[in-house]
């Protein structure tokens, strides 16, 4: 990538988290919710109207709208994205504990979706037309239509509560306990990228160069696995980095289910309490987190794609 | 209608998944008739029992029946998966064509907003958005709505570009005819097609959101029949009442299947170029 594009990209990413902190601090300025009194109800005392004052006044509540946003930005500018009341500790502190756990899930995930969806892509695409093609088709259309915090709530029932082989829980650290998470985000994820692997393998054994390779007598499994799979699966990297920004923001329903402490159900939590600092400080570093990955697979692609490396064909 | 016959009997499998979503749609609107019981009823007495003759997927732990809060459950989900493709596809294709064929500051201002949507894992947005305005179905159909639309508006925009510099546009707008007749009569007709495949095969996807909203407890609130909430309720009960999860999960994946197939096929049947 040149440098011009770059600095273009990180200049578009400013100007995004611009606009989804204005976004986020806007709604929960006008959420109809309380936070004053949130922060009383949690702690358990019912305060008088004039310590809610005093509260909001010392929390700066009562300032106009931007005086609020431009505080609260500058703060996050020096890294201060203010205090959780309903966890009393910094945010920084919390999103980075949790955010461990959560990359963590995401990665195991995206293996494990990885080493099942593109040998059973490549195998529906060799074998198209054939029963292995249709079984495979029809598993992965049962993938994408299955609500997955369903197929999370009968991977615990059965693993769990049936055959009592995995915890209930996933609370804690240790590798038991994030195989029934990782095997839900899995399943989804692979249906999706079995299809995937399926359609750009099918593509680019059409192309003209598999045909020459043929007729010059070439082995069909050099061809397979020299030319056809590095060509189909480059495409993959794009996606495969869309999917973990999308994992370590979308684990929340999963990490809800099997208790698992990561960040989305500290969002969950968030949200429920109404803590507002740790909503905004939740959905800011998301998106940072997510562009950044996306700015990282363009620039991995193109030191991997020499198409793309030698400036364009 | 004459045009509809021989394009049932050319494509069998969307005539087939048609009258499978057909059903689905009658059974939420003649639910109040095919219910066995008031969905809404709470008999404390009759609590979390296994399905039975009398309640045919038992009863939750307020004693109402399963079977009636499914059925009832179907109302609530399409009703909301409904009108949230409605609005996405309405509201996405209107600022998508205005900003194609307007182009210039409204072009820019629509598709920055748009880039930024895109530029964020959507689902984070929606859950702060719902938690935030509070728990409603049709909160969670605003939330989603705020971060789907995009879709919609850079499809329609790239379709209108692709023929606003073509010669008979230019014509209509010579031979005088007003902007909203080109808008309604060439862009939008234009545009239409792909919009609306697009449209039904997400009406699966986004069942599947809403359903996630209300698991998480940021969508349909309490005793509203909505087979995500009932998941969530039956979800302490996973050891001593697996029914409570068996049937509305089955429902949502029976349906979205459904919609899912529907949609398929009428991409298959209307788009010739794809597989």
């Amino acid at each position: 990538m040149k440098k011009v594009g770059l600095c273009k990209r990180l200049l578009q990413i400013l100007i995004v988290l611009f606009g989804i902190s204005f976004l986020t601090f806007g709604l929960t300025y006008i959420a109809p919710g309380d936070p004053v009194r949130a922060m009383y109800a949690a702690s358990g005392s019912i305060p008088s109207e004039e310590i809610l004052d005093q509260t909001r006044e010392a929390l700066g509540l009562n300032k106009p709208f931007l005086t609020q946003y431009w505080n609260w930005l500058t703060g996050c500018l020096q890294g201060d994205f203010g205090t959780s009341y309903s966890y009393s500790k910094p945010v920084v502190q919390l999103m980075t504990a949790r955010l461990w756990p959560t990359l963590k899930l995401a990665l195991a995930s995206l293996a494990l979706m990885l080493a099942v969806a593109v040998p059973s892509g490549i195998l529906a695409a060799t074998h198209r037309g054939g029963v292995a093609d249709y079984l495979i088709r029809g598993i992965t259309f049962l993938g994408v239509s299955l609500p997955n915090f369903w197929v999370g709530l009968m991977l615990l029932y059965i693993f769990a509560v049936k055959l009592e082989i995995l915890p209930v829980v996933s609370a804690g650290q240790g590798f038991q306990k994030m195989i029934l998470p990782a095997v839900t985000l899995a399943f989804a994820m692979a249906a999706k990228y079995t299809r995937q692997v399926r359609t750009a393998f099918l593509e680019e054994l059409n192309q003209d160069y598999v045909i020459g390779a043929r007729c010059r007598g070439i082995k069909e499994s050099v061809i397979l696995w020299r030319h056809v799979l590095p060509n189909s699966v480059l495409p993959l990297i794009t996606m495969l980095g869309l999917s973990l920004g999308n994992l370590l923001g979308g684990t929340a329903v999963v990490e809800v289910i099997f208790s698992y402490p990561g960040l989305g159900s500290l969002a969950v939590d968030a949200i429920t309490s109404m803590d507002y600092s740790l909503i905004q400080g939740y959905v800011l570093w998301i998106a940072l987190i997510y562009m950044l990955l996306n700015l990282i697979v363009d620039i991995s692609y193109g030191l991997m794609d020499p198409r793309i490396k030698e400036g364009g064909r | 209608m004459k045009r509809a016959m021989p394009f049932l009997k050319k494509n069998p499998a969307f005539t087939v998944f048609a009258i499978l979503a057909l059903g689905v749609i009658a059974a939420a609107v003649f639910a109040p008739v095919l219910a066995t019981h008031n969905p809404y009823e709470a008999v404390l007495a009759d609590a979390v029992q296994p399905p039975s003759s009398e309640h045919w997927f038992g009863t939750d732990r307020m004693g109402r029946d399963l079977f009636s809060r499914v059925l009832y459950g179907a109302r609530t989900s399409l009703t909301a998966s409904l009108s949230l493709v409605c609005i996405i596809v309405t509201a996405g294709t209107a600022l998508g064509i205005a900003a194609g064929y307007f182009g210039g500051i409204l072009d820019a201002v629509i598709m920055r907003i748009s880039d930024m949507m895109i530029s964020f894992p959507g689902m984070v947005l929606a859950i702060a958005v719902a938690g935030i305005l509070g728990a409603s179905v049709t909160n969670a159909v605003i939330a989603i709505s705020i971060v789907s639309w995009t879709k919609y508006a850079r499809l329609s925009r790239s379709l209108v570009l692709k023929i606003r510099s073509r010669d008979y546009i230019a014509a209509a707008r010579v031979t005088g005819s007003k902007t909203s007749h080109i808008l309604l009569r060439y862009m939008l007709p234009n545009a239409l097609p792909t919009i609306l495949i697009t449209g039904a095969t997400d009406i699966g996807s986004m069942m599947l959101e809403i359903a996630g909203l209300s698991f998480l407890g940021f969508g349909a609130k309490s005793p509203t029949a909505e087979w995500g909430l009932m998941l969530n309720e039956g979800r302490a009960f996973l050891t001593a009442a697996p029914w409570l999860m068996v049937f509305p999960g089955l429902a949502i994946f029976i349906t979205v299947v459904v919609f899912n197939l529907l949609g398929d096929s009428l991409r298959d049947a209307l788009d010739p170029r794809s597989e």
